[in-house]
Parts: structure tokens; C-alpha cells; sequence
């Protein structure tokens, strides 16, 4: 497997925090690796660091390099607007634009940055929407607005306009942590779809979620990555006592 | 409860329960007919002041009034269109230089501003709404009517501005930050960059809460007079110039509430009525606007 992202020694400091330490890891391409830890591990953290996120937080300072197929996202002269559309991000609470219909939630990255022509827009609504298995649902009320859609809908309708605008990778934060068991379930299985095309990294507090969709998993620990490796072996014999720990639930 | 628990003296925490009802009621009623009180003496005023204007002005209020000048001392009739239309370019004009720079200002407070830089800007916000309105009027003076050397519309304008900028500024920026940040996120991980975010999202949401804001600093400086005194100055006749002096109908009032005639004193009050009855229309706007926000 080829990687597609790749930290090279990341540390990531908040004012006196620092919440990332040396981390390294790949992240290879189209599959899914999620990110675990208890609270406060820093998973969140490295992965807004790989959309550049942390650019709009006072006092957040990100060091080392992340490599996008080679290119260093943080590197000189590397627009973040530019990197933001090749790596999507999947937020823990569905963020649909309030004052949007559903159709104009799917094509927002194209309608907030300038206008599109209609047939085009209509086509990649549909696509969105169906590659999240949400066309069926919604079909019939494409102008109604967003905020009517449930939680678990609202959650589908944000990662179609993640993948609207075509991206390379996809993160997700904690993507169904809001969500009932069933809308979870359904998540999870875009989740398994969507890898064929994107490489999808994904912050779970869920083990068991973790479990399920990643084919990697990374063990992070007090903003150290303690662990990464196929899921498989990481759930069943992890080389390292901490990520044992906190597999089989003695702390976190 | 304690007195339902207890078993070793329940008759005593009753009879303390039952002393203690009859004070407690008394204490509510006296709170409630205290509380009653305020309510009237905020609403008393207000209606005095209404009940009062309305009867003093309605009987002037007629179509002369809207669409005619004062006429000369001594002839009857006239009426105050170009005090009201005065009024609108003065507003118009305020507005044109004061919103964008009170809107503007808010969004860099609080999309893009560093913390130091906007507690200062902030507090000179704070202090200008401070300001006494007349002097913002002799600041508009010395700046604008000494140097064009004539009293002016553009100079009432941008004295009335001064005024709107830290009201808009203010409202604005409380609204811009009661959007959550989550939106604006979602619109940065679609790869739209930040001033687009601003824009199309943030501002976009918070549009309701600016326009009460905005809503609300017209109707603050549609009744001002101090700062017109000395830089719109007012005037007799029609003048749409903004290099010349022009009426206005707070302006108007003053100088026909105290002149000598009783038939200029009834128009003062039809001019008054006008403004108040503005000036509530104004208010009520911007509270079905705040609450169409309230609902979003």
C-alpha cells in the first residue's frame, strides 16, 4: 500500500500546551485508519493539523511537516484554502448550513466559492446524495431546508458535501458520536464504501467502531502516538502494555 | 420536606410552617405590588409622553403638513416637508458612512482581529457611544464646516455617522460571535477561503441581529439635534445640496417650539408626533427582525 498522508515528526503546541508530540505515522491510501485514545489524547488535534485547521486558533502553533502525496501542506507557499479542498473534514456535531436547502447544503463548496452552472450542480447533487445513500430520502424535498433532516441524516447530508467537491482524503471527527445506534450503523457502512475512493482518517472515542471500519488504527496517549498498526493486530495483540490497557478497558 | 422526615418533633416545624405562611404571603403580595409599580412607573412616562404629543399634534397632522415648507410669519398653514425630507437624506447619508465602516469594523473584531488590538478598538467604540452628541456635532464643525467654510448636509451627516459607527459596531460584533464556530469550519473544510466564510457564512447568519442593530442606530439618531446644530444648521426652504445647509426635523422642532406663535407651536408638535411615531415604528422593526433571528 502507497501512502497518501504522512506525518513527519508533528508536535502541535497551544500557548504552553503542547498537545502533539513527535508524532510519525503513514497513513496509507484508500482505506480507513482511525485515530484512538482517551480525552484530551490529542486525537482531535493531529487531525485538524492535517487540514490546517489549527491556522484559525489563537496561539496554536504546528511544527514538523505533513506530506500530502510528497507535498508538505505546511510548506512555503502552500494556500490552506487549496489544501482544504484535496482533505475534507467530517465534523463530530452534523454542521449543515442553516440557512441553506438540502440541494444547496451538497453544492455549497461550489456556490460559497462563486457559481456553477445548473445541470452541473443538479448532477453532482444527485451523486453526492446517493453515494451517501441519502437520495432516496430526501429526493422529493431538495428545497426544503436542511435543518428538518435528522441527526443522522443531517450527519450523511454533511459528508455528501464533503465528497461534492471531490476530494482526495477525507477526515472525520468523531463522526458519529452524536448519532443513535442506527444512523451509526449507517455511517459506519458509507465509511466501508467511501474508502475505494477516498483514504479516510477517522477520530473515534468507539472501539468498537474502530474495530469495525478501520483496516489501521493508531493508540495515542497524552499527545503521543504509543501504537499504530493493522487493526486486527492492534485489537488482539498489541505490542505495547498501554494500548492493552486501554483495548480491554483498564483506563481511558 | 424536612417537617414530613422528622418524627421526633413534627408539631413543632408545623406550627413554625403555619406561623411563617401567612408573613410569607404578605411578602410576596408586598414584592408583587412593588414589582407592579416599577412596571407602571417605566410605562407611565412613556404613555404620558405619547398620550400627550398625539393629542397636541394630531389635529396639525394633515397632507399640508407632509408636502409643504413653513410658510413666512404670519401666514397661516405650512408645513414641515423639507425638515422630514431633510431628516432622510441626513439619515440616508449617516447610514452610507456608518454602517459599512461600523460593519467592517465588527467583522475584524471578531473574524481576524489580534486580542490586543481589539480591546483598544473596543473601548474607543465604548467611549465614542459615550460621547456626548454635541460634541460629536463640534467635532463634525471643526473638521468639515471650517474647512468647506459653510454649514452643510454632509457635515450633519457625518456627525450623525460618528454616532451610528459604535452602535452598529458593537451589535454587530455580539452578533457575528454568537455564530458558532462549527459553521464557519464547515465552510473552511470545503476549501472556501476565509473572507468568502465571512461573508456567505458568518455574516449571512447573523444578518437578522445586524439589521436589528442597524434598525436600532437609525432610530438613536433619527431624533438627534444637538449634533445638527452646528453642521446641518437647518434652513427655511427646500435644499437637496449636500453642500448646503439643510432641514431637519428634529432641528425644525427646536426652532419652532420656540418661537413665539401658537400656530408654529402646533406644528413643532405635529413634527414631534411625526418622529415619535417613526421613531416607534423604528423599534418595533427591529424587534419582529430579532425575533425572526431568535427563531432561526
Amino acid at each position: 500500500m502507497n501512502n497518501k498522508v504522512k506525518l513527519d515528526d508533528l508536535n502541535v503546541h497551544f500557548g504552553g500546551t503542547h498537545a502533539v508530540k513527535e508524532v510519525n505515522i503513514d497513513f496509507p491510501a484508500n482505506s480507513v485508519t482511525a485515530i484512538i485514545g482517551p480525552s484530551g489524547c490529542g486525537k482531535s488535534t493531529v487531525l485538524r493539523a492535517i487540514n490546517r485547521m489549527h491556522d484559525m486558533t489563537p496561539g496554536a502553533q504546528v511544527s514538523g511537516r505533513i506530506l500530502l502525496d510528497d507535498t508538505d501542506i505546511y510548506g512555503r507557499g502552500v494556500d490552506p484554502v487549496a489544501i482544504r479542498r484535496k482533505i475534507g473534514m467530517v465534523f463530530q456535531k452534523p454542521n449543515p448550513f442553516p440557512a441553506m436547502s438540502i440541494y444547496d447544503n451538497v453544492i455549497a463548496g461550489y456556490k460559497l466559492n462563486g457559481r456553477m452552472r445548473r445541470d452541473e450542480a443538479d448532477e453532482i447533487v444527485e451523486s453526492s446524495l446517493q453515494r451517501v445513500a441519502l437520495w432516496d430520502e430526501v429526493k422529493d424535498r431538495l428545497k426544503s431546508n436542511a435543518m428538518e433532516l435528522s441527526g443522522g441524516q443531517q450527519q450523511r447530508l454533511c459528508i455528501a458535501r464533503t465528497i461534492a467537491v471531490r476530494p482526495e482524503v477525507i477526515l472525520m471527527d468523531e463522526p458519529a458520536s452524536a448519532l443513535d445506534p442506527l444512523s451509526t450503523l449507517k455511517i459506519e457502512e458509507l465509511i466501508e464504501e467511501l474508502k475505494e475512493r477516498y483514504t479516510i482518517i477517522i477520530v473515534t472515542h468507539n472501539m468498537q467502531q474502530a474495530a469495525r471500519v478501520s483496516d489501521v488504527t493508531a493508540f495515542f496517549y497524552l499527545g503521543e502516538l504509543i501504537e499504530c498498526g493493522v487493526t486486527k493486530k492492534i485489537f488482539t495483540t498489541p505490542d505495547r502494555k498501554q494500548t492493552e490497557d486501554y483495548i480491554t478497558g483498564r483506563f481511558g | 420536606m424536612s417537617s414530613m422526615t422528622s418524627t421526633s418533633q413534627p408539631a413543632v416545624e408545623q406550627t413554625n410552617n403555619m406561623r411563617s405562611l401567612p408573613l410569607r404571603h404578605a411578602k410576596n403580595t408586598l414584592m408583587t405590588i412593588l414589582m407592579g409599580g416599577a412596571l407602571l412607573a417605566v410605562l407611565f412616562p412613556l404613555g404620558l409622553i405619547f398620550v400627550h404629543i398625539v393629542k397636541m399634534g394630531i389635529s396639525s397632522i394633515s397632507l399640508d403638513f407632509f408636502m409643504h415648507i413653513p410658510k413666512p410669519t404670519g401666514e397661516e398653514g405650512g408645513g414641515m416637508a423639507n425638515g422630514m425630507f431633510g431628516s432622510l437624506v441626513l439619515i440616508g447619508m449617516a447610514s452610507l458612512m456608518g454602517i459599512p465602516v461600523g460593519i467592517f469594523g465588527a467583522i475584524y473584531l471578531s473574524e481576524y482581529g489580534g486580542s490586543r488590538i481589539s480591546t483598544v478598538i473596543r473601548f474607543c467604540a465604548d467611549v465614542l457611544s459615550g460621547i456626548p452628541s454635541i460634541i460629536t456635532g463640534m467635532v463634525a464643525y471643526s473638521l468639515l464646516v471650517v474647512p468647506m467654510k459653510g454649514f452643510s448636509a454632509l457635515a450633519g451627516a457625518f456627525a450623525l455617522a460618528l454616532i451610528m459607527i459604535p452602535i452598529v459596531l458593537r451589535t454587530t460584533e455580539e452578533q457575528l460571535k454568537m455564530v458558532p464556530t462549527s459553521l464557519r469550519e464547515a465552510s473552511l473544510a470545503l476549501g472556501v477561503p476565509l473572507w468568502r466564510t465571512t461573508l456567505k457564512v458568518t455574516l449571512r447568519s447573523a444578518l437578522t441581529g445586524v439589521m436589528t442593530g442597524i434598525l436600532l442606530a437609525i432610530a438613536r439618531v433619527a431624533g438627534e439635534t444637538a449634533p445638527l446644530l452646528f453642521t446641518a444648521l437647518g434652513n427655511q426652504f427646500w435644499s437637496s445640496s449636500l453642500t448646503q445647509p439643510i432641514a431637519a426635523l428634529p432641528l425644525q422642532i427646536f426652532s419652532f417650539a420656540i418661537a413665539p406663535y401658537d400656530d408654529w407651536h402646533r406644528l413643532a408638535w405635529a413634527g414631534a408626533l411625526v418622529l415619535v411615531v417613526t421613531m416607534f415604528a423604528l423599534s418595533l422593526t427591529a424587534r419582529y427582525f430579532g425575533r425572526a433571528g431568535h427563531k432561526n
